[in-house]
């Protein structure tokens, strides 16, 4: 029997054939006859009045087919819609618009072109209004109110811990720090944009939807929802992810454009796309961070003790955010880290202001960068507040392997981890006395150079049903496998892959548990008629909760196939021996079946009394998160002159627990690192005082390039997930998570002897430089 | 993303070009295209039409002829890389080239299109100042030869008149004591420079006599820095010399404040750069003695 390399082999994706021949098949791919093209005019204004829509400038344009704009939708009720944070955004704007690049007007057209040269053409006449772009100053009495139907501009409070145990806490310590950071505005930045094709059928009444969304099912659900009223119905409705050119969060969301194009479809009786340039994608789609925190940390006699977290959050003009429901701040309470203390609090005060809505993750599970990056900034600080080595100061202070499960101050539990394992193999990696020598000796001889370490202790797979839903939907996840009378199977899941390699690892999974080899499944996902429901892929859950269902009904069907291998060996169930791929009868190893002999016993041969066929399924709802880990070590030189910083080494060990394909696990560690160090040095999106956008464009959104990217040093330890079926914990986002601080702890490192104490994010060559200078460190060769 | 509509010529002599352009004043030249269609993509600038250079023959290549380097306006970035010519005699143009947005762009981008666009961003514009090149130009009135410190007049503006057409670069002929380099800062690779100081010197008898010193993207044009040109003309090009020079182009320069960072910023770049780039063009002039 070949072998049937399940896991822990680096199984060359079976994806790739397609994608590197150019055969993938993404939205712009899809092409449906008598297609009409969508095309959506802006705004210029970050909050302005509109007083009129003169259509007929667009509908004067040759090929524009209708102008649909704010007014239009509202006859139909469309003209809002909840967000799956229980606020509601603009379709399109009845008589305000509340951020520059709004939805305005959309154009339908016979070409693509027509419909640009429309939304070119299109005039519209604009009273400004006052606008608000800071939070803090959102958060004053008498401030420019961004929503006509609130109160005020505060969204929300939320806090979690105990804030008298923690302030008490604070009080008793011997050596506290405090520091504001702000992680600015950042976008994923995708490599393929948004779009959608929307094709009603009339006469059928049903709607085709081909989207490039992350979570289809959800969507489906969504939509359903909102269009209950105009007479749509779930069953009629077809939401088909095709492939999907990065995700990263940003596909979580409906926007404005799908549902445009959706009553585009349903007006015309005629498919409509819209895709998205790069300049709406990057102004307009939901972005992730801006967080602004004042965070504290103390220590009594060297030991960690205390933590305290207040927030403000900049949503833009709607709560757009993509958290489980009960979950305002997402996972943020994991903010106390890889870190045994006692007492801690968090606050989150969400706030409107002038900008496009959201509030998305970026690559993470659900603002555990911004928690991840307060507390390693912190205990760096903490660590030299108390005269010690920021390495050895955390080696103390980590939860240790055997206090897991381990209950967090903030709630959780813990799953497994050995966080001086990962951290002490970063050190032998990176060589890290050596770097300490060495940047003694540089400084000594006026060079720059910092080493920075960042411990991360991420939550992933989301999450156990009493408390992870979306919209009431609970958070589980789903698989459906069948086997076919040769021994092929195909498995269709509720996640929807952006690139992170599904059809290969659940593969490989359902390989472990049956002895099927990979290329003898056929993977799909997206696909709401065929595919079981799931909420999708996003926040490293996959694996977590869909990957656990491949394991669990690969095993119903390895109980099923027991009872035919039975049947065929005249054996008692009882007697049989599962060995990778076969069930033999104890103590007669020669007497055996394969899988493939049970699975054409199945069609052809099943035990009366029992349901041919062999198939199953499983809806896995997790019983806890995962908790991956790592240790990261970044070395930094700074150049005098010009404020740059260079990452002269990059030593990344993470623990994912068991690893399915490691090669799969490099790669996105590999991409999750250069998506890590972007936003520590390059990348923000930013406005000035009257909203307008800076950083819409690729020229302004700097995005690294190979160029810019460090060579990695992967390192990894096994510490398994024990109560996931295979042991795994997933491991998408780890290196975006655990990777920014470590840049930043590295630039102060280096700046240390300054005076310096803090950096801000991005540490672009300006910034590093204005810090230089100020204090008088700036060479002039 | 999408253009408006144009209309699109491709002649096959300049004259024809030229006509093109005296009867469409709304058109403009299209040669590697990754300035202005990028423009036209953002509606930045909407031509009526494009008079596309790629059909006319001659316009690219490079040779040393009668004491110039003579590029052809046509000649794309790529070309320069893999130049023999250009890589072992002029370093000023060959590091120059080679920090021009990214090897996907320079396989299309010309020489021509980059000095003629006159964008103050662009990397040629400064070299061609320090190098004292000339261009060659074809209109209705005839071919013409200009120096480049008259050819640049403004942020996207050149003294070329209607219907004249950039056709030839001409660098003068490397010899022995002459060096140069280029140094660039960007916030990433196939950015536009933060700031960039092109260098060019000439060694006689272990003394500068000749230098051109010329600033990218710290002004409304490329700027020639007379004063770091004079403070190293005459030296033995010892760090004294080096400093001096530095500190007038950063006096030299004239930015702005933007995303690239404050014009104090900007100007301590100047400094910077300019002390590294004397350096390595010293070195090389040294090499080439």
């Amino acid at each position: 029997m070949a072998e049937c390399r399940g896991l822990g082999h680096s199984v060359q994706r079976k994806e790739d054939a397609r994608f590197i021949r150019g055969q993938g098949r993404y939205i712009d791919d899809v092409k449906l006859p008598g297609m009409l093209y969508l095309d959506i005019a802006r705004s210029p204004y970050a909050h302005a009045k509109i007083t009129r829509i003169h259509e007929e400038t667009a509908m004067a344009v040759d090929g524009v087919a209708a102008v649909i704009t704010g007014k239009t939708l509202e006859g139909f009720k469309l003209a809002w819609m909840p967000t799956l944070m229980s606020d509601q955004q603009m379709v399109l704007p009845v008589d305000t618009v509340k951020y520059q690049a709004q939805e305005v007007a959309a154009i339908v057209a016979t070409s693509r072109y027509a419909a640009a040269d429309g939304a070119a053409a299109l005039e519209v006449d604009y009273d400004p209004l006052p606008v608000v772009v800071d939070p803090h100053e959102a958060l004053k009495p008498g401030a420019t109110k961004v929503r006509d139907d609130k109160d005020s501009n505060h969204i929300f409070h939320w806090e979690h811990g105990d804030a008298d145990g923690t302030e008490a806490a604070l009080a008793g310590c011997d050596t506290v720090v405090e520091q504001k950071m702000h992680l600015p505005r950042i976008h994923v930045a995708s490599i393929e944009t948004c779009g959608c094709v929307a094709s009603w059928n009339p006469v059928e009444g049903h709607l085709t939807l081909y989207l490039t969304t992350q979570a289809p099912h959800a969507i489906r659900t969504v939509v359903a929802l909102v269009t209950a009223h105009l007479g749509l119905a779930e069953h009629k409705i077809r939401v088909i992810s095709p492939d999907i050119g990065g995700g990263f969060g940003g596909k979580v969301p409906v926007y404005p454009g799908y549902v445009l194009a959706t009553a585009a479809s349903v007006v015309t009786g005629k498919p409509v796309k819209w895709i998205e340039d790069r300049s709406e994608n990057l102004q307009a789609d939901s972005f992730a961070r801006d967080y602004h925190i004042t965070a504290k940390l103390g220590s009594k006699k060297g030991k960690v003790t205390a933590l305290k977290l207040d927030t403000v959050a900049d949503h833009g003009y709607s709560d757009a955010a993509a958290n489980p429901s009960k979950f305002p701040a997402g996972l943020y309470h994991i903010a106390t880290g890889s870190y045994d203390l006692a007492n801690a609090h968090v606050s989150v005060d969400g706030v409107y202001t002038n900008k496009p809505p959201g509030g998305i993750a970026y690559r993470c599970s659900f603002r555990v960068t911004e928690a991840v990056h307060a507390i390693e900034r912190m205990v760096d600080l903490l660590a030299r507040e108390n005269g010690e080595d920021p390495a050895d100061f955390r080696l103390r202070n980590f939860i240790k392997p055997e206090q897991f499960p381990y209950q967090s101050a903030l709630g959780w539990e813990y799953d497994s981890g050995n966080y001086g394992a990962a951290l002490e193999k970063a050190m032998d990696m990176i060589g890290y006395q050596d770097l300490r020598a060495e940047q003694a000796e540089k400084r000594a001889r006026g060079e720059l150079m910092g080493i920075g370490i960042s411990s991360f202790t991420e939550i992933v797979g989301a999450g156990p049903s009493k408390t992870f839903d979306i919209l009431g939907i609970k958070m589980f996840d789903s698989a459906e496998i069948r086997i076919h009378p040769t021994g092929k199977a195909i498995a269709r899941f509720g996640t929807k892959s952006q690139g992170q390699g599904h059809e290969t690892t659940y593969a490989q999974i359902i390989a472990e548990e049956l002895g099927i080899p990979p290329e003898d499944i056929q993977v799909e996902e997206g696909d709401t008629d065929t595919a079981p429901y799931g909420l999708g892929t996003y926040a490293s859950r996959s694996t977590p909760t869909a990957g656990a269902a491949a394991s669990i009904a690969s095993r119903k069907i390895r109980e099923k196939g027991r009872k035919i291998a039975a049947h065929l060996l005249e054996a008692d169930e009882a007697d049989l021996v599962w060995e990778q791929g076969k069930f033999y009868v104890k103590g007669s190893p020669d007497r055996a079946k394969t899988i493939q002999d049970i699975a054409f016993a199945a069609y052809t041969n099943h035990p009366q009394g029992l349901e041919a066929g062999l198939e199953a399924i499983s809806y896995y709802d997790p019983p806890n998160l995962t908790f991956p880990f790592g240790s990261y070590i970044c070395c930094v030189d700074i150049d005098r002159g010009t404020g740059q910083v260079k990452i002269r080494r990059f030593v990344a060990v993470d623990d994912c627990g068991v690893r399915i394909n490691p090669m799969i696990v490099d790669g996105q560690i590999h991409g999750g690192l250069t998506m890590g160090i972007a936003p520590a040095l390059l990348e923000e999106i930013s406005y000035d005082a009257d909203g307008n956008i800076t950083g819409g464009n690729f020229m302004e959104y700097l995005v690294p390039t190979a160029m810019e990217t460090p060579h990695w040093e992967l390192g990894e330890t096994v510490t398994p997930s024990p109560h996931h079926p295979i042991g795994a914990k997933g491991v998408g986002e780890s290196a975006t998570v655990g990777a920014p601080p470590a840049v930043v702890n590295a630039v102060v490192d280096a700046l240390w002897h300054l005076g310096v104490r803090h950096m801000e994010i991005p540490m672009t060559p300006a910034r590093v430089w204005d810090v230089l200078n100020e204090h008088g460190a700036a060479a002039t060769r | 993303m999408i253009p408006p509509s144009f209309d699109y010529h491709a002649p096959d002599t300049l004259e024809e070009a030229s006509r093109l352009l005296l009867a469409n004043p709304e058109a403009k030249l299209l040669a590697g295209g990754h300035s202005l269609i990028p423009m036209m993509r953002f509606r930045l600038a909407e031509p009526a039409a494009l008079v596309d250079l790629r059909r006319i023959p001659g316009l690219s290549g490079i040779r040393e002829e009668g004491g110039s380097l003579c590029i052809g306006a046509m000649t794309c970035e790529s070309a320069l890389e893999k130049s023999d010519l250009v890589q072992s005699r002029y370093p000023l143009l060959a590091d120059t080239t080679r920090v021009i947005a990214d090897p996907v762009v320079r396989n299309l981008a010309t020489v021509g299109g980059n000095v003629a666009h006159a964008d103050p961003g662009n990397d040629h514009p400064a070299t061609m100042l320090a190098y004292r090149a000339s261009f060659v130009a074809s209109g209705p009135s005839g071919r013409r030869t200009i120096a480049a410190s008259d050819f640049f007049t403004g942020p996207f503006s050149t003294c070329l008149e209607e219907g004249e057409i950039l056709t030839e670069i001409r660098i003068p002929e490397a010899g022995p004591g002459s060096g140069g380099a280029y140094q660039k800062f960007e916030r990433k690779v196939g950015d536009y420079a933060v700031a960039a100081v092109a260098v060019q010197l000439q060694l006689d008898g272990g003394r500068v006599a000749g230098a051109g010193v010329a600033l990218t993207n710290v002004g409304l044009t490329a700027i020639q820095a007379g004063a770091a040109e004079a403070a190293l003309v005459g030296s033995d090009g010892g760090d004294a010399a080096l400093d001096a020079a530095a500190e007038a182009a950063a006096a030299a320069a004239d930015p702005a404040d933007d995303h690239r960072g404050s014009a104090d910023y900007k100007r301590a770049v100047v400094r910077v750069l300019t002390h590294r780039a004397a350096s390595s063009a010293l070195a090389r002039a040294r090499e080439a003695s």
